[in-house]
């Protein structure tokens, strides 16, 4: 089995923003397709146990998302949106992000995903999402925490197992 | 109503992790604690059991002021605060992993009909 790359998340306190930095063994025009092709991202992103129904998806500069997360007997768990600012391949994409489920609206992340060409056709990608204040960036720090908490191991293990 | 009582629970509320900060450097009586805060002294009673609760503060009674001093044990818990977020993200990209690869492995197999724009 091969080494599986760190996925890096760089949070400084005080701060409003948080970046993530992960590297890929694919070449750059993939993992941007990947994350710019709606029928490939809800493939990914979802959490375990879960799904990913998209309600819309216009990958495009200027376009918009809405989808949700659902779980095995189609209920929808928590639902998203965004504007797409831009979409450059296979350079950058630069969108807004909204969790519905919160009491208020207007607690939205600017995300910022750009994809780097490295040598041997790997790819770094980095997210870098910006929060409107300290604790919005917080919040959504710990509701990383407690899905991550709660859902564990399992689903990961299967997969490396799966692609050994 | 079951009540969270963990380190994740401590963090949560912004006065709780100053009062933490505070604790890093010395013990400290609850008047020492309260006078850095605008709120009433009872919130920071309030805020201080919680974090007893949590297992991150421990009370020692020294004469008659009562001294909050850190558990450093439960602390490193907190230190790691970043780790299930890394993990939520990890798990998408390991995902993604499987993903790429087979759309690498099988490239016909990926919506043969849809021309890269």
């Amino acid at each position: 089995m091969k080494a599986k790359p760190e996925t890096n998340i760089i949070a400084e306190p005080g701060r409003m923003d948080v970046s993530i930095v992960r590297e890929f063994d694919a070449p750059r025009d993939l993992v941007f397709k990947a994350h710019a092709d709606p029928e490939l991202i809800k493939q990914w992103l979802g959490p375990k146990k879960y799904e990913i129904k998209i309600h819309y998806y216009h990958s495009k500069s200027g376009g918009s998302y809405r989808y949700s997360v659902v779980d095995k007997s189609g209920h929808a768990v928590a639902t998203f949106n965004g504007a797409i600012h831009e979409v450059t391949a296979p350079e950058r994409i630069i969108q807004t992000f909204e969790f519905e489920g919160l009491p208020e609206r207007g607690h939205v992340t600017l995300d910022c995903t750009t994809f780097e060409a490295l040598p041997g056709n790997r790819t770094r990608v980095t997210v870098h999402s910006v929060c409107r204040s300290q604790a919005d960036r917080d919040a959504m720090m710990a509701s990383g925490m407690e899905s991550g908490v709660n859902e564990g191991y399992e689903k990961l293990d299967a997969l490396l197992t799966k692609t050994a | 109503m079951e009540t969270r009582r963990d380190v994740f629970q401590a963090i949560a509320d912004p006065v709780r992790r100053d009062i933490l900060n505070m604790l890093t450097h010395k013990q400290l009586n609850l008047n020492s604690i309260a006078e850095n805060f605008d709120i009433s002294r009872p919130a920071i009673s309030q805020h201080i059991k919680i974090l007893t609760e949590c297992g991150l503060v421990t009370i020692n009674q020294q004469g008659r002021e009562r001294y909050c001093y850190l558990q450093p044990k439960k602390m490193s818990e907190v230190s790691d605060w970043l780790e299930p977020f890394r993990k939520l993200w990890e798990e998408r990209y390991t995902k993604l992993d499987a993903l790429l690869e087979n759309m690498q492995a099988n490239p016909r197999t990926k919506k043969p009909k849809r021309k890269k724009s």
